[in-house]
């Protein structure tokens, strides 16, 4: 799902390449400027970084709390282990 | 009783201090390969920069002041007294101050080497405002000695302390170099822009007031073990 | 607060995808383009920052001062998730600022003061985790310190001329761009407060094994 959503994002972002309002920094005297760069990706770029950033952060977490998890069930198991070996 | 304590155990650091001189003399070599290293490394056209000369003075400040503030706790650690100073029945803040004001003192004495060889150097016209220049310095090291004695007082007893230290140091310390390198660029200006430097002075002063009252806060609360 | 999570994140989660929605719809800025649309995502990142950094230093004086395990925990979170939403200010402050100033960065005072802060956080973290015995307390003073730095971050535009613009951006902002703004704003404090809230079960269920190995020991 949102796979799709960014997908759809993407062809919206496109689609206002097409010659609409001021969509590139445009020179105030035709001509000076010397570099056009394309908005467009930028903006995706920005987005996207949000989304790699929350993901990866979510994904630490829950790779930490796997590894807590796992280490207290073994502790629960050797000390009822030495419990009922008692 | 707090300002005696805080003279007091600067007296102690002084003694110990006279006697070997140890940290002075390597605090002050380190400075000068400090200088020469940066003369030799910002270049413009086979010439030192000239223009590098308030940057570079500071830098050498602050790398000398990040050896000499781990030298002066470790001997701490070392002879083991640092337990002592802190079971002496008096405030734990003035030990800080008086450690701080001891921190203070030695870099005062390495910049009086540092200026002249940086005016020299550079052909920079350190001198021709002297008070303000002292001024500007004097807040300068005053900030920097502030949060630099608290994080080494705590880093006394951590792990990897000499790598610590000035990771923590330096980002800590920027808003202090940056009105330091400003107002002392300022002042070498022909003729010296002094307003912006006396606004650099003070808000280096404002800084030092509000490091100074959080690391007199903190301080108690941090050495209770 | 386990039930509500994770339909929240849902929530939140469909909120920030749909915000590029409203932000098309949004007004164009008239001097930056379509660039400037970053904005919408940039400026709430850094409020969160801010936010999440003063969250980190109030927890820490709490800690010191009350010795509240709780605080601390709050306080590591925090810092985690100030490191999180200030690497995003960093990565898309120099996006935007490439087209709209012709440079990646400068030096002014609104970006370094934040590089610093953002250092600063930095090295919360790696106290917390190489600083060894009594890192937590060191952690902790540091982080006050850091927090004394926030407001310099905040109202640096205001008293020195820098790129950046000024504080009296948002509050007065035009309706069409106010809504998308705003939404977007919600969307990611609603993320970072979901996140803080996993971040600190995990801090517990940390102390919760730290203290059945202690009793183990014994």
């Amino acid at each position: 799902m949102l796979s799709t959503l960014l997908v759809n994002r993407l062809l919206m972002a496109l689609a206002l390449f097409q010659p609409a309002a001021q969509g590139e920094f445009v020179p105030v005297t035709p001509g000076t400027a010397t570099e056009q760069l394309p908005a467009g990706p930028l903006v995706i770029a920005a987005y996207a970084i949000i989304w790699v950033a929350m993901m990866f952060y979510l994904w630490t977490i829950w790779r930490r709390l796997n590894k807590v998890e796992s280490d207290m069930r073994a502790l629960e198991r050797r000390r009822a282990a030495s419990s009922s070996a008692k | 009783m707090f300002a005696r304590t805080a003279l007091l155990v600067l007296q102690k650091d002084f003694a110990i201090e006279v006697r070997s001189r140890e940290i002075l003399y390597t605090t002050l070599l380190f400075a000068l390969s400090c200088v020469l290293i940066f003369s030799i490394a910002f270049v413009k056209e086979g010439e030192p920069l000239l223009d590098a000369a308030a940057g570079i003075l500071w830098i050498a400040v602050e790398f000398a002041g990040t050896l000499a503030l781990g030298k002066t706790f470790e001997r701490e650690r070392y002879a083991e007294t640092l337990r002592a100073l802190l079971l002496a029945p008096a405030p734990r803040a003035a030990i800080y101050l008086g450690k701080m004001l001891g921190v203070v003192a030695l870099l005062a004495v390495a910049e009086a080497l540092l200026v002249p060889l940086v005016a020299l150097l550079f052909h920079a016209p350190l001198f021709a405002e002297p008070l303000l220049l002292v001024a500007l310095l004097a807040a300068g090291t005053v900030g920097f000695s502030i949060v630099g004695t608290l994080f080494a007082a705590m880093l006394v007893r951590a792990r990897s302390r000499d790598v610590m230290l000035p990771i923590l140091l330096y980002p800590m310390t920027v808003p202090v170099m940056i009105a330091g390198v400003r107002g002392t660029s300022a002042l070498l200006q022909s003729p010296a822009d002094t307003p912006s430097a006396i606004m650099w002075i003070g808000l280096l002063a404002s800084l030092d007031v509000v490091f100074m009252t959080i690391a007199l806060w903190t301080f108690e609360p941090l050495m209770t073990e | 607060m386990r039930k509500i999570f994770l339909p929240l994140l849902v929530v939140a989660t469909a909120m920030f995808a749909y915000a590029p929605y409203l932000i098309d719809g949004a007004a164009y800025e008239s001097s930056m383009g379509l660039v400037q649309k970053i904005f919408y995502f940039h400026a709430p990142s850094g409020m969160v920052m801010l936010v999440s950094a003063i969250v980190c230093g109030v927890a820490s004086a709490l800690y010191l001062w009350k010795r509240n395990p709780g605080a601390d925990h709050l306080a590591l979170a925090s810092a985690e998730l100030t490191v999180l939403y200030g690497l995003i200010v960093m990565l898309t402050g120099p996006l935007w600022a490439r087209k709209a100033w012709g440079i990646w960065w400068d030096w002014d005072a609104r970006l370094t003061m934040s590089f610093v802060g953002w250092l600063i956080a930095i090295s919360y973290l790696f106290v917390r985790k190489y600083g060894g015995p009594g890192s937590d307390k060191l952690g902790a003073a540091l982080a006050v310190f850091g927090t004394a730095n926030v407001p310099f971050i905040y109202l640096s535009v205001n008293f020195w001329r820098t790129l950046h613009p000024k504080t009296s951006v948002v509050p007065t902002l035009p309706p069409l761009i106010a809504g998308p703004f705003w939404f977007s704003a919600l969307a990611l404090f609603l993320l970072y407060l979901l996140l803080l809230t996993a971040r600190l079960h995990l801090e517990r269920q940390r102390a919760a094994l730290d203290a059945l190995y202690l009793e183990e020991e014994d």
